[in-house]
């Protein structure tokens, strides 16, 4: 057993047990929160090193040999969303170190962020569907408190919003892997795989994948059902609403991606409706956010819009659009949770997050509006930035697949992104500030979110610009999820104790 | 024995999805709850109702009267968090009711939607609270 496989379960609750020790102190908890996601990175890196060698590594909890320990695997895929997982944690965790006005609300977001990371990296290398509820469900606490952070009127009622239908989700999760367990004998994700590919399983499996598919679309915020994300993710902390949207509905979009391509990997009408949900989300997105007038929330309709691209490519099904969803996923997280930030810092610099009442941010920080412009535009796919890439991949194997309106829609799509993303630089970046310089806010403090939000803009013109080896990784990737023979073996194959 | 668990499984769904299109959050909040019990039922009998033997498997064989212990230690596991998740669903109960005072959904739903506060004037000494 390769002990590197649960470091990334073990090193954020580690964080999160010292900053709770440490809660008096609270540079210490923000100093050990950093080291903890900085540690998670280097793990997740370290696992696609590992990973990319093409091993699958495989691991039995108690040492139970699978299906009857709980297997926790680390493929291509996963090993990449750990990574990214560390890397907009430690991004976010210098923008919670920001000067903020409410020192109690820094030393409670570290412990509860390091818990929402247990249950992401859980979600991502867990091989169990039982399993997998249990991470969703430490996610979801985690998430409750961090939505909550700071009080207020607005907050309450966003969160009562996320709490119902996330709540509802769960509980159909629930049921499906009761279901599966009940109609198949066993909740191993692999031994599963194997009895669907025999055709071993009854048609009440069949329904609980259904079910299980529908729970986590609620969770990816597909259509029709996103209606919670854009009237909860805005009323947030602004660390807090850029962690939710890096990571939370694309744990949603990994637990899909996982589940079709192991128990369904031939196109069939599960792939078809993906695919009429996909242009729909993506479309219905975009749209959205064409209505609104406050930065995050058009940022967070656009949320819904991208994961849209993801579920495209899940449904085309051919190795060419795998590559493409887990390439769009790798671009998206940090572009998503970048502007999230630099919108933030927007905020705090003109007085308000309303686009009327912005203004004047290009002649007074030329350096942030060159931050701005380039996730902002790697997200509607200009060339040579990242989503270029990732939308060109999904056009590409659209076409190939000759899904003809899915292709027109995405590059549709991608037009009303730059719309948006024109809307935010006209009136937040342009404009000059209707309050003229009485408007102006002190940039005091805000030094480490300009490092962190610089940082994740060099990622994305490193993704962009060196295309070529991530592109190989995520076609790598697509092809050990096209061929779950693989993932398979190596789970049952991975004995338990010796 | 399971044809029993199956109807009352029904019904508390059935129940417990009304409730969840109530207006009144604290029916949706108990609505979340029934049909959370609901579902643990259906977890539950997942493994059969009718063993009465202990599920220890010996040397002998497994017994045939025995009920599958795993839906049993699955349920266990939902139940602990289901509760956890109903005790914070009831905190925020509380405080919309402190803070709204009124917990209509569609109410709260327009609360959210307000626009955004926006950071007092540099010399102000306003409240933190609500700022992005």
């Amino acid at each position: 057993m390769n002990a590197l496989i649960v470091a990334p379960l073990l090193i954020p609750l580690a964080a999160l047990v010292l900053c709770l020790l440490a809660r008096r102190w609270p540079r210490a908890v923000a100093g050990l929160s950093l080291l903890g996601a900085l540690g998670l990175a280097a793990a997740g890196l370290a696992l696609v090193g590992l990973a990319a060698e093409g091993r699958i590594i495989a691991a039995q909890a108690g040492g139970w040999a699978a299906p009857y320990g709980i297997s926790l695997v680390v493929d291509r895929l996963s090993a990449a969303m750990v990574a990214i997982t560390g890397i907009i944690g430690s991004a976010t965790v210098l923008v919670a170190m920001a000067r903020d006005e409410d020192p109690a609300r820094g030393r409670d977001f570290h412990p509860l962020m390091h818990g929402l990371l247990v249950g992401v990296c859980g979600a991502f290398i867990t091989g169990d569907v039982f399993n997998l509820y249990v991470w969703f469900e430490v996610l979801l606490v985690g998430s409750f408190g961090l939505l909550m952070l700071g009080g207020g009127r607005r907050r309450l009622a966003g969160t009562v919003d996320y709490l119902v239908l996330n709540l509802v989700a769960t509980i159909m999760f629930l049921l499906a892997a009761a279901m599966l367990y009940g109609a198949s004998g066993s909740l191993n994700m692999a031994l599963l795989a194997q009895q669907f590919a025999a055709g071993e399983v009854p048609v009440t499996a069949h329904a609980a994948v259904v079910l299980m598919l529908t729970a986590f679309s609620i969770k990816a915020a597909l259509f029709p059902v996103f209606g919670w994300l854009p009237a909860s993710y805005h009323v947030a902390w602004t660390p807090v609403s850029a962690l939710f949207a890096g990571l939370l509905t694309k744990v949603g979009v990994y637990a899909l991606i996982r589940i079709v391509t192991l128990f369904w990997p031939d196109a069939g009408l599960a792939h078809e409706v993906l695919l009429w949900v996909a242009c729909a989300t993506m479309l219905i997105g975009v749209l959205g956010a064409a209505a609104q007038m406050e930065v995050r929330r058009i940022l967070s309709f656009h949320i819904v819009s991208q994961v849209g691209y993801m579920i495209l490519g899940l449904a085309l099904a051919t190795p060419l659009a795998l590559a493409g969803a887990v390439f769009y996923l790798i671009h998206h997280i940090v572009v998503k949770a970048n502007l999230f930030f630099i919108g933030g810092i927007a905020a705090r610099l003109t007085g308000s997050e309303r686009l009327p009442a912005m203004g004047g941010l290009y002649a007074r920080a030329p350096g942030l509006a060159i931050l701005f412009a380039i996730p902002a535009l790697s997200l509607a796919g200009i060339p040579p930035l990242s989503g270029f890439w990732a939308k060109f991949v999904l056009v590409k194997a659209s076409l190939d697949a000759s899904a003809w309106m899915a292709a027109t829609v995405a590059l549709v799509t991608g037009l009303f992104t730059l719309l948006s993303m024109s809307k935010i630089w006209n009136e937040a970046f342009l404009k000059p500030h209707p309050a003229g310089e009485a408007g102006e806010r002190s940039d005091v403090g805000l030094a480490p979110a300009l490092w962190a939000t610089g940082a994740l803009a060099a990622m994305t013109l490193a993704i962009g610009l060196g295309a070529g080896p991530v592109m190989d990784y995520a076609m790598a990737a697509a092809e050990q999820l096209a061929a779950p023979a693989g993932y398979i073996a190596a789970v049952l194959e991975a004995g338990g104790r010796r | 024995m399971e044809i029993v668990a199956s109807i009352t499984v029904g019904l508390l769904v059935a129940i417990g999805v009304w409730m969840l299109l109530d207006r009144s959050l604290v029916r949706v909040v108990l609505g979340i709850v029934v049909l959370g019990n609901g579902i643990n039922l259906a977890v539950f009998s997942v493994g059969r109702l009718a063993g009465e033997a202990a599920a220890f498997v010996t040397a002998a064989g497994a017994p045939a009267a025995a009920a599958n212990p795993l839906p049993q230690a699955l349920v266990l596991t939902a139940i602990v968090i289901g509760f956890a998740l109903f005790v914070f669903a009831l905190a925020v109960l509380k405080r919309s009711w402190e803070l709204h005072a009124n917990i209509e959904t569609d109410r709260i739903t327009a609360v959210a939607e307000e626009p955004a506060p926006d950071l007092p004037p540099p010399d102000g000494s306003a409240a933190w609270r609500d700022r992005p």
